[in-house]
């Protein structure tokens, strides 16, 4: 497939939406609301649940599964309060040592006159610096698009993983070829040269791996991801709070490539 | 020596006058220059350089740069990067689209970073983020405050997702330093927009920003698109980020060296310390 097709792919309607993996990985979930500031944002939901054995906190973005739900969870694309209860939800995790499992799936963080009033940026700066300092476990699985800051907001973890046909991507295709070739029809060439394959990811670091999709039996598939999510929790939670962070820290400490003349 | 006829070489190609971008006026670049690139017909506080920035606030010769040999690469053999770079090179004289280092403001110490609109737009790619982070790293360990002038077009596409990274990168820096309980102030600048505004930016301690200058996350066509009412015509201005709560102040270039200088003040643990350190300072210039 090619990179262009991937894209088709990770945008497909029927693809499986972030409620859906909830459903199958967590058990006796209790759904928690709002952000506490402005209202409670539909495009991310959150709450606690049982990992196997042991309660975490489950946050993602969701694109909705219907063309109703859909409009009410624009698209999967959060506004500042859906990214605040977000941060909410992952606070409230590290005061009770829970560890936080996020699914992104969204083309990018609302574009809106309301979104930018209430402060886009603020919102996504705030939970990008709080996640960076969080002393619990956080895993992050993109599930479909994840597109620029609006899904790194929900994706500075331990650990990140992408689905076989997810992608993720600093601008969408669409503005890319039209900034480079005044032409947003050059979406196929933009998604080849932004590099944007769950291959990309893996080659640069910046996923831990890929999980292969088979979405037929999508039971079986869940659970071989919750396998997969235990297993790291397990991982991280031998380690101290400290530690945790400073192994979060050290992982995006090495993003980079440039030459330096001493 | 290659600076130098850079140098000469930009004397000759650009012209003596500067047009304010909201009067239209035709200004002498001298005369403007001499106003700190604020427009002396109607006040509008235009683009300023990197250096021409450090120049204003720094006493003099305490800025000592750093990190100033890191160059970007075309990693990712993105079309038109590589001659995006050294152009920008050759017409800044720059390295990158950020100079850090530390300074005294009327005699208070600090670590700065100021980045440099005309590189690029100063989007973020490995070395901005690279920079920033040792910045606020080497001002953890030696005890010191941040002072960041913000502006920026956003993440650099041509780094693709990688650039992308270094939002995390600069923003888990900021975090040591903050839980270190080190001081960090923003200033933002005419055009602070995308992943800088979605990262460092809005970061700050203390948020400040200069007259008008545009600061928002989505750019105003996108929002335009999507939003069906008009937009205000102060939508996405330092003005507009001050009525919603977003930033501290509004603070007018000439009183920006008092208002740092100040504020790094208010951060001692006794008035009597920033006094000391300024008595040095007037000797020093004296
Ligand atoms: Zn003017």
């Amino acid at each position: 497939m090619t990179a262009y097709e991937k894209l088709k792919a990770a945008r497909h309607s029927h693809r499986p939406t972030g409620a859906e993996y909830i459903k199958n990985i967590f058990k006796d979930r209790i759904e928690l609301h709002g952000d506490r500031r402005f209202g409670d944002d539909a495009a991310i939901i959150g709450g606690i649940g049982f990992l196997n054995d042991i309660p975490v906190t489950y946050i993602a973005i969701d694109k909705g599964a219907d063309i109703e739900s859909r409009i009410k969870k624009n698209f999967g694309c959060p506004k500042p309060e859906g990214y605040r209860k977000a941060l909410r939800l992952m606070k409230q995790a590290e005061k009770f040592s829970r560890p936080v499992i996020c699914f992104v799936d969204t083309q990018g963080a609302f574009c809106g006159a309301d979104a930018e009033e209430r402060g886009q940026g603020e919102a996504i700066a705030e939970n990008i610096l709080e996640m960076m300092g969080l002393k619990v476990p956080v895993i992050s699985i993109v599930i479909g698009e994840g597109g620029s800051g609006g899904a790194l907001a929900l994706a500075c973890a331990n650990k990140v993983y992408m689905l076989e046909h997810s992608v993720y991507s600093v601008i969408s295709p669409e503005g890319c070829a039209s900034i480079l070739w005044k032409d947003a029809s050059k979406v196929e060439q933009a998604a080849e040269v932004l590099k944007i394959t769950a291959e990309d990811m893996k080659r640069l670091n910046v996923a831990e791996d890929i999980i292969p999709e088979n979405f037929d039996s999508f039971g079986e598939m869940c659970g071989n991801i919750a396998n997969l999510l235990y297993r790291d929790v397990k991982e991280l939670s031998a380690l101290t709070p400290d530690e945790i962070r400073e192994e979060r820290y050290e992982r995006f400490r090495c993003f980079g490539v440039y030459s330096e003349n001493k | 020596m290659l600076d130098a006829i850079r140098g000469r070489l930009r004397n000759v190609l650009t012209p003596e006058t500067i047009q304010c971008k909201s009067c239209k006026a035709e200004i002498p670049k001298s005369k403007l220059k001499k106003n700190l690139m604020v427009c002396p017909e109607c006040g509008t506080h235009l683009r300023m350089d990197a250096r021409s920035r450090i120049a204003l606030i720094a006493d003099k010769n305490s800025f000592k740069e750093m990190f100033s040999t890191l160059q970007s690469s075309d990693f990712f053999n993105f079309p038109g990067y590589q001659d995006k770079l050294e152009k920008a090179q050759e017409t800044t004289g720059e390295n990158e689209a950020v100079i850090c280092g530390t300074l005294k403001i009327n005699g208070q110490e600090a670590a700065v970073f100021v980045m440099d609109s005309r590189f690029i737009m100063a989007s973020m790619g490995s070395v901005v983020g690279e920079k920033i982070t040792r910045i606020f790293e080497y001002a953890e360990k030696n005890s010191l405050p941040v002072i960041g002038f913000t502006a920026s077009g956003g993440a650099r596409m041509q780094e693709g997702v990688v650039s992308l990274m270094q939002m995390a990168k600069v923003s888990g820096a900021v975090k040591k330093h903050s839980d270190a309980g080190h001081l960090y102030i923003t200033v933002l600048t005419d055009p602070t927009t995308g992943g800088v505004t979605a990262s460092f930016a809005m970061q700050g301690d203390i948020i400040l920003a200069e007259p008008k200058a545009l600061v928002g996350f989505a750019g105003r066509r996108v929002v335009e698109q999507t939003t069906k009412s008009k937009l205000p015509d102060n939508f996405q201005t330092a003005e507009f980020l001050l009525e919603h709560g977003f930033i501290d102040n509004i603070v007018p270039r000439a009183e920006l060296t008092k208002t740092l200088s100040s504020l790094l003040c208010l951060h001692k643990k006794k008035e009597a310390e920033c006094n000391d350190s300024i008595r040095k300072a007037q000797s020093r210039t004296a």
